[in-house]
């Protein structure tokens, strides 16, 4: 009993010394204290009175998503400013979400957001909400089929008009031929990026299966294709993490194309800071989670819709060097 | 004879053992009471957890893991794995959808030529295990990378998209959608046909498990495959027939997917076979082989449903969702070695 309590004592002590070397030891800068500064700056009370309502969010997001990330952090602000109680669940396999979207009906929530990426899966779990008289916000994917299954409206980017804003883009800097990277197989929205950039583009285009979830085989994936095609001026990844495996590609395999990419992150903000990434399209995750609380609150409070039938589009919005102070700032806080 | 029967009455296998001591030896009695805990929790801790819709909900996802679990449980007694069992959901949908399509053939075409594949896919795996020697581990991991290839090779290929076309306008649709992915209204809540064929699984994989000669097959095989063989039992025939089985299991899977959603993702179904194997290992089924039972595997599944539901419904941060899993994984497993050493013991 006895050593017990010398063991206990021992890991006190050095508990409470370690509290006070980080207590003494304080970055001025940074780190989560500036975080939580940050926070409460941003304010966390609501800025209505009307009843606490409560609003869930069903995403196609794998697990450790960064993009649903920002979306979820968007939604949950708007969610404290409505006074909304705010459910957010997530599942990548289409029959999962769809189960997930039949527990918040079964919940009786009083608003629904759902993305809607394997559309025909999501059908008969958002009828069953349409019916129960929940009021449903498609968001992110599904521009197509949202009115079509009866959600009040859908807010997102295009896909197509997305890869055709790319399109342009290539064009007005002058690239011959440009290579599609496409990180996860069987997404339709991926499909669709490429096939918009086609579109528009006046050089050639490849398309560039990788498989996302292993980095190392990305970059080992662009960085022979480049070696292999040395004609190729730009490389366009789907996402935010996929730029910069893109330039470490581009660097070790003595490439000179370019490196563009969809979505936004820190990463990508500090790249086209100082120059190594051309452009990136964004479609504003953040405004995707924010703006689907705040239309269910509309929708709830006043019968406000937006977008007449039409989607509300968040994006494409292209950014490049000249924005990426501000948006280095923003995405440091998660909110770009 | 009387005379033998009398003197060789203390031989083990006569022994008279009482009720309780036989309820101790049942390989799903851990993972009951694991079950009982889990719903008693979420009961208590989710306040819409127990309104009979909800629970319709909970039942309609353990059934989808519990059709796959119970031939996975069933082949992981006769000591084998299957690791393309996740995936072969997605190509038995696949099948049905663009053979049907291509075709323009009655859906019913496209379902019976995807329950030939499914069953071949067994066949393969079976005879691959059992005439190469190879782990079961290596086998399926095999066929597991082939068929994700397959499903989105051939998607491509066919269809142009990764997913498959419509269709819900084609003949025979409305009929396969009744048998595979109906809704059975009971008072006001909504019950899924799954939950049917689910428990119709359990039933005749207990009875060929505890009534048939293929029953005793299975344990041999899975306990000692020599010595099985020794006494003459077609181990072969027997592991090609649990393969078989999770074709099948495979096949109304898939067509539940096809048939509920309409269109197939050719990606989806990677990372499945371990929440089968998971719901078998839960409901007691050793992974050594040679011991478990349909009824535990079911039993897994319901747990599966339960957490996996319980916590959105008790509005728990989803991410914790796999720690809670893994945990619930180590106890049940724990405590079914506990009760069987227990069991065992007191024999």
């Amino acid at each position: 009993m006895a050593r017990v309590r010398t063991g206990v004592r021992a890991v006190g002590a050095v508990l409470a010394m370690a509290l006070g070397v980080s207590l003494a030891g304080c970055s001025d800068t940074g780190g989560k204290r500036a975080e939580d500064a940050r926070k409460a700056a941003a304010g966390g009370k609501a800025a209505v009175n009307t009843p606490r309502w409560t609003f869930a969010m069903i995403t196609h997001s794998g697990d450790g998503d960064t993009f649903w990330d920002i979306v979820q952090q968007g939604a949950e602000q708007a969610a404290v400013k409505d006074n909304i109680k705010f459910l957010y669940s997530h599942n990548d396999e289409a029959q999962q979400q769809a189960q997930l979207v039949d527990t918040a009906v079964d919940k009786d929530v009083d608003g629904i957001i759902v993305s809607l990426a394997k559309p025909d899966a999501m059908k008969a779990a958002v009828a069953r909400a349409v019916k129960a008289g929940i009021p449903v916000i498609t968001v992110n994917s599904g521009s197509a089929e949202s009115k079509k299954f009866g959600a009040l409206t859908h807010i997102g980017q295009d896909e197509t008009v997305a890869g055709q804003a790319v399109g342009e883009e290539l064009n007005k800097r002058g690239h011959k031929k440009a290579l599609c990277v496409l990180h996860e197989q069987g997404n339709v929205g991926h499909e669709q990026r490429c096939d918009g950039t086609k579109d528009t583009f006046d050089g050639k285009l490849a398309n560039l299966y990788v498989d996302g979830t292993n980095m190392p085989d990305v970059q080992a994936a662009i960085e022979a294709k480049l070696q292999a095609d040395d004609s190729i001026d730009a490389v366009v990844t789907l996402g935010a993490p996929f730029a910069d495996t893109a330039v470490k590609a581009k660097e070790s395999a003595g490439s000179k194309a370019e490196i563009d990419t969809f979505d936004l992150n820190e990463a990508v903000a500090t790249g086209l800071k100082d120059g190594t990434l051309g452009f990136a399209v964004d479609q504003q995750p953040y405004l995707q989670g924010y703006q689907a609380v705040d239309l269910l609150w509309l929708y709830r409070y006043n019968a406000d819709v937006l977008g007449g039938g039409q989607p509300v589009l968040t994006g494409p919005q292209i950014v490049t060097e000249k924005d990426a102070g501000d948006l280095l700032d923003y995405a440091k806080r998660g909110t770009r | 004879m009387t005379a033998t029967a009398t003197a060789k009455s203390a031989d083990e296998r006569l022994v008279r053992t009482s009720p309780l001591r036989k309820l101790l030896g049942r390989p799903e009695l851990g993972s009951v009471v694991g079950a009982v805990a889990v719903f008693v929790f979420f009961t208590v801790f989710a306040d819409s957890f127990l309104k009979p819709t909800s629970l319709a909900t909970v039942l309609y996802a353990a059934s989808t893991i519990g059709i796959m679990a119970v031939p996975v449980a069933l082949l992981m007694i006769g000591g084998e794995f299957d690791l393309s069992a996740g995936v072969l959901v997605t190509s038995s949908a696949l099948i049905s959808s663009m053979f049907s399509y291509q075709m323009t053939a009655n859906v019913w075409v496209g379902v019976g030529v995807s329950l030939l594949a499914t069953l071949a896919i067994g066949v393969f795996n079976g005879l691959m295990l059992t005439r190469t020697q190879l782990p079961s581990f290596i086998i399926t991991l095999g066929t597991f990378l082939m068929l994700t290839g397959m499903n989105l090779g051939f998607t491509k290929l066919i269809s142009g998209t990764v997913s498959t076309k419509k269709i819900s306008d084609m003949e025979g649709f409305a009929s396969a959608q009744d048998v595979f992915a109906s809704t059975l209204t009971i008072g006001d809540v909504d019950f899924k046909v799954t939950i049917l064929w689910w428990l119709g699984m359990v039933a005749v994989a207990t009875w060929i498990l505890l009534r048939t000669r293929a029953g005793n097959w299975i344990f041999a095989a899975g306990g000692n495959k020599e010595a099985a063989r020794a006494v003459g039992v077609p181990v072969t025939a027997t592991k090609v027939g649990l393969y078989m089985g999770v074709g099948l299991g495979a096949w109304v899977a898939g067509q539940h997917l096809l048939f509920s959603f309409d269109v197939v993702q050719s990606g989806e179904g990677v990372g499945n076979e371990l929440t089968y194997i998971i719901a078998a290992v839960i409901g007691g089924c050793l992974i050594t082989g040679g011991y478990g039972s349909a009824v535990g595997s079911a039993v897994g599944a319901l747990i599966f449903g339960m957490t996996s539901k319980g916590i959105v419904f008790a509005e728990w941060n989803p991410d914790w969702f796999k720690f809670f899993l893994g945990a619930m994984l180590l106890l049940a497993t724990l405590l079914n070695h506990w009760v069987r050493r227990r069991a065992e013991a007191s024999t």
